[in-house]
């Protein structure tokens, strides 16, 4: 069984549509890049496979163990916590708390998870440094590793590379393709960055209103529409 | 000096001032760390005018002050944050609405029935003898309450002020957290606005957290620091008040300002370095 099923779904805000009819699925250690033009509704289908949104129609099926509030989440960037007073150990640590439910606080095995994960993205002598002074990659493994904390089975990245520099990004997509391959990770990516996108990922969903295009990365360089969207936006 | 605390803590009134005091400092300056980041801030504000109206109203009708005090301000805690999320109207908008509002509904009851007298002045401004010892009992049960629950939540509260979405997706509920957040704080303004005055008690959310990210690098820090220099800054500006006979609300007020000024400068130090 996949990990997500959509089935027919469309999601709207207030009675318009944003996307409709979407049928794919995400196979555990699926690499999908979901792509399209800014208004084409990739924010608004990651608030829905997050459960954070309900689907006007159609239905949003978790499967392979997958539980919805166990979805490694690494949101788009925030401006609010610029400021914020928050050592990265203490950002990363609460990654766990979708498995305390109600209990309040912290067990063993949730301190040596996020020391774990830490330690796999090499931030673990950042741990007791202050979120706000990391520069932007670290910024970024350390919101990787609290979403690693949250999920054992597919992580969801909204925009991850936004404002990091050529090389630090290339770091990152590199470590994403690692954890992808070596842990078995399903990895959900929605992505501006189409060219790296078709190179890294082993699915894309090209989204414009609804699936214009669902498949293998493969295949949608020789369709039309990939072969439109990757040929350079020059032409159009 | 010894001579003078000793003859301070005399005073029965006094010993229920640094009590109560001590507690809501204490309240206010945990949620405060919350509120501040969240950019909440105003609600502190707009809360305290709300629990003016109601005070008044409650005088009015010669009701016990705190239990009318408290449900209206919790009822307006939920109502500001349920506005600040349908995004019709803009959070500050709300807020500033429900203050006014208040405001004006208590001075007008007050002008109606005892007239524009130390009252209104008490309850503006504060009075360090405000304080019942029925008050107290009730301030320090609350004060328990409020307590314990931020204590159990810590982490959740943790995770909701830092990214309220990535909360929600992992399964927090931030909505509730939110209002757990905005009732706490209604409650805490409400036993602190009589002592502290209705105009100054927001500064007893907002200083302490101000002054401990001047110098404060995780969450856990700045959160101990707030409480313990909400606390001092309480102690200090209440002593002041006994010994010069200037009013309470206002004075503790300039002591949190002074303690922040000094985090400032040490803050600038140490990036300096």
């Amino acid at each position: 069984m996949a990990l997500i099923t959509c089935e027919n779904v469309s999601i709207g805000y207030e009675g318009q549509t944003v996307v409709k009819e979407l049928n794919f699925s995400i196979e555990r250690g699926d690499y999908l890049c979901i792509v399209g033009e800014n208004g084409s509704g990739k924010s608004t289908l990651v608030k829905s496979l997050l459960g954070l949104k309900g689907a006007d129609r159609g239905k949003i099926i978790y499967g392979d163990g997958l539980k919805k509030n166990e979805i490694g989440y690494l949101p788009q960037k925030n401006e609010e916590q610029k400021g914020f007073p928050a050592s990265v150990y203490e950002v990363v640590l609460s990654g766990r708390l979708n498995g305390r439910g109600w209990k309040p606080f912290y067990r063993k095995e949730d301190k040596e998870a996020a020391a774990e994960k830490m330690e796999m993205l090499g931030i673990t002598d950042l741990a007791r440094q202050c979120f706000r002074d990391l520069s932007g990659g670290q910024q970024q493994r350390a919101l990787l590793a609290r979403a690693l904390c949250a999920t054992k089975s597919l992580l969801l990245l909204d925009e991850p590379v936004t404002g990091l520099d050529p090389i630090v990004t290339g770091e990152f997509y590199d470590l994403i393709r690692k954890i992808n391959q070596e842990s078995n990770i399903a990895v959900v990516m929605v992505s501006h960055d189409i060219e790296t996108a078709v190179e890294n990922a082993s699915h894309i969903l090209h989204l414009q209103e609804t699936v214009r295009f669902f498949g293998t990365a493969e295949d949608y360089r020789k369709s039309r529409i990939g072969k439109k969207f990757l040929g350079g936006e020059e032409h159009d | 000096m010894i001579d003078t605390i000793v003859e301070m803590f005399s005073y029965p009134f006094m010993v229920r001032a640094f009590a109560v005091g001590s507690l809501v400092a204490l309240c206010a300056a945990l949620l405060g760390v919350s509120l501040v980041l969240k950019q909440y801030s105003m609600i502190g504000d707009g809360l305290s005018h709300v629990g003016f109206g109601a005070l008044a109203v409650a005088t009015a009708f010669q009701a016990a002050p705190l239990s009318v005090a408290i449900p209206v301000v919790v009822l307006a805690a939920v109502l500001i944050l349920r506005i600040k999320g349908n995004g019709k109207i803009k959070g500050d908008a709300a807020i500033a609405l429900i203050s006014t509002t208040s405001l004006a509904l208590g001075v007008m009851v007050i002008s109606m029935t005892t007239g524009m007298n130390t009252d209104v002045y008490n309850y503006m401004f504060g009075s360090i003898l405000a304080m019942s010892a029925e008050d107290v009992r009730l301030s320090v049960i609350l004060a328990g309450i409020v307590l314990v629950l931020y204590l159990l939540f810590y982490n959740k509260i943790f995770a909701v002020t830092f990214d309220e979405t990535f909360a929600q997706a992992t399964g927090v509920k931030a909505n509730l957290y939110n209002t757990l957040i905005a009732v706490l704080t209604a409650v805490t303004i409400v036993l602190g606005m009589r002592m502290m005055g209705a105009l100054l008690i927001s500064s007893l959310i907002i200083f302490p957290a101000l002054t401990s990210m001047r110098v404060c690098r995780t969450f856990r820090s700045v959160i101990i620091n707030s409480a313990v220099i909400s606390v001092l800054c309480l102690v200090i500006g209440i002593a002041i008040s006994y010994v010069w006979a200037t009013p309470a609300g206002a004075s503790v007020v300039i002591v949190n300002a002074a303690a922040l000024a000094v985090y400032s400068i040490v803050g600038m130090i140490r990036c300096r370095k």
